[in-house]
């Protein structure tokens, strides 16, 4: 659009118009359909954010104003608080451990599936499906009983002469149920990995098998190469959702996080801190490390394309 | 996608074409098989006597089929659970509305009008795309709190409503952009009003797009957890996954199949909407390969 005054839609006006008019008509009707979000961004999002910023420098218990507290929520988080070290080791270790394993399962079954399976659809939808349900309180509380002491998995075991512990109650095991629970929602990253191995040439496994490339070669010279970006896609976001995970470890852990902090998630730790002991200022700061961590691992992410992204430009 | 197999990759025929496809499914079928395991088992213990639930009942088919555990659960808490599902459709139902609603009229403004900051706007929009929730949660808390909203489901539907969810922002923009600017631009020329370009033109070439929002935002509202978690205290005003919850505190362990029961019946919506739209939500992953 480049006549921008001749094609905007507003009557031309009978005398010329102001400055002011003139601007106001160029531009009003853009703000009133941008109005709702415009709303919504200054009061529900950046207004808030900055509030909770504010607040992280505070003591706030919702009862009372927020006392000013100098950076001391931050250097007690850094220091002193055992709980905020269990969370995020417990959180690291269920992002290193769930995104990679998830993403090598999504792009193994997106690779036998883009082969021309025929009924393609239908096995396509039954991996969708735990992705789709998964978030679900239902789900979660599937998995408690798939891993309880009496559960299915151990039933399926001592039909082998293996007796499993109570892995949802086990210390050791408990984070690795949920790590499951996260890989078997491979689904919707395996879709987005099948619509990028759609996008590769057919033309360049032709050359690659006439000129005598073994499949194996093909897989790390073709298609790793050229699937980099949707990897890359997937990466961050698959990322960024483990770090928000919620639900699972709310419901396996009746709420707590246990047994012994196992299962506390950075986001169940804050959700303690914000409304089981109502520490606003503290959860606050809790809030803005997740979003400085966040932030860092994406920007590590987009820094790092420049060695193993390959894009076609 | 029936043209799956012309679409396999020449330069890969293997020696063995049907021994190696009998491979491929029986691999795909194991892992189909596994999959869905879990989910089949729930709805089995959900049909089995209250004391055929566990300790070596790993079959999926109930040796004896009944529906105590249903009526057991509907009746679990003091208020039965067609009410929280009543409630859950209601809360998801306006919220839907409201996220189709206000990210339609963003999602235009961006693609379709001119005004001054407009690419300003666009980057703050894409800048809250990836901002955890967390940090506007503690302050939007105080905020339902001075309105009085809290103990309501306000504070679950209104935002809705201010496309707090950039996400159904970006997957419109991202479909509005395909459609043809020429058709605007004549209607404009013919001095059609923005709004009636909006709603003659736009909304109606955008129909599987607005179906995809309104499927996502349905199914991502079905299931929130943590909404209602801090924001709903009475039993009366729960949602189904709330109420779920409040069951396993209150059954303890005691009543596992009525709680698989009512878990099986919160997964129905969300399964024949996958059964009716699967194509629009796989087609919207992959078009947008946003989230879940």
């Amino acid at each position: 659009m480049t006549m921008e005054t001749a094609t905007n839609g507003w009557e031309e006006g009978r005398r010329p118009p102001s400055r002011f008019a003139e601007g106001l008509r160029r531009n009003l009707p853009g703000y009133l359909f941008l109005s709702p979000w415009l709303i919504g961004f200054f009061c529900l999002t950046l207004g808030p954010a900055l509030g909770s910023l504010y607040l992280s420098f505070t003591d706030y218990d919702l009862l009372s104003a927020p006392r000013f507290a100098g950076v001391s929520n931050y250097v007690h988080m850094a220091t002193a608080d055992p709980n905020f070290g269990a969370a995020m080791k417990v959180t690291f270790l269920y992002v290193a451990l769930s995104v990679p394993l998830k993403l090598a399962f999504a792009l193994a079954v997106a690779m036998m599936l883009n082969r021309g399976m025929r009924g393609l659809p239908v096995y396509r939808a039954i991996f969708y499906l735990p992705s789709l349900l998964g978030a679900s309180v239902a789900i979660a509380v599937l998995w408690r009983q798939l891993f309880a002491a009496d559960g299915l998995v151990n039933d399926l075991l001592w039909v082998f002469g293996i007796e499993g512990p109570s892995w949802i109650s086990n210390p050791n095991y408990s984070l690795y149920t949920l790590v499951i629970l996260s890989v078997w929602q491979f689904g919707s990253p395996m879709i987005i990995f099948l619509a990028g191995l759609r996008q590769i040439p057919a033309d360049m496994y032709e050359a690659a098998s006439i000129d005598g490339a073994s499949k194996r070669r093909q897989f790390v010279k073709i298609t790793l190469p050229l699937l980099t970006p949707v990897i890359f896609f997937n990466l961050v976001i698959q990322t960024i959702d483990a770090f928000k995970a919620f639900t699972p470890a709310f419901i396996v852990s009746g709420g707590s996080g246990g047994p012994i902090n196992s299962t506390l998630f950075y986001t169940l730790y804050l959700y303690q801190e914000a409304f089981g002991y109502f520490r606003m200022g503290y959860a606050s700061a809790l809030a803005w490390v997740l979003v400085a961590i966040i932030a860092g691992f994406t920007a590590l992410s987009f820094l790092s394309t420049k060695y193993w992204v390959h894009y076609d430009d | 996608m029936t043209d799956a197999a012309a679409q396999a990759l020449p330069g890969q025929q293997p020696a063995y074409p049907a021994l190696r496809s009998a491979i491929s499914h029986s691999v795909l079928m194991a892992v189909s098989f596994v999959m869905l395991y879990p989910i089949l088992w729930m709805l089995a213990g959900s049909l089995r006597p209250a004391d055929d639930l566990f300790g070596g009942n790993t079959s999926l088919i109930p040796s004896q089929v009944t529906i105590e555990a249903y009526k057991d659960g509907w009746f679990g808490l003091q208020i039965s659970f067609g009410k929280f599902f009543v409630n859950s459709l209601i809360i998801a139902t306006l919220a839907t509305i409201g996220n189709v609603l206000a990210a339609s009229l963003a999602a235009f403004a961006f693609t379709r009008l001119k005004f001054r900051g407009r690419a300003i706007w666009f980057a703050l929009m894409l800048g809250t795309l990836m901002l955890p929730y967390h940090v506007t949660l503690i302050p939007q808390y105080v905020l339902f709190l001075k309105l009085g909203w809290v103990n309501t489901w306000l504070p679950l539907i209104v935002p809705k409503y201010f496309a707090v969810d950039a996400f159904f922002i970006f997957l419109m923009v991202q479909f509005f952009r395909g459609i043809p600017r020429e058709l605007d631009e004549a209607a404009m020329m013919d001095g059609c009003s923005p709004w009636r370009i909006y709603t003659r033109i736009m909304l109606p070439l955008s129909l599987p797009v607005l179906a995809t929002a309104a499927i996502f935002s349905f199914i991502w509202t079905w299931e929130d957890f943590f909404g209602p978690l801090i924001y709903i205290s009475d039993t009366g005003l729960y949602t189904v996954q709330l109420a779920l919850r409040s069951f396993i505190d209150s059954s303890g362990s005691t009543n596992w199949n009525a709680l698989f029961a009512m878990s099986v019946l919160s997964l129905i919506p969300i399964f024949l909407i996958f059964l009716f739209f699967q194509r629009l939500l796989i087609e919207g992953i992959a078009t947008t390969g946003m989230k879940r």
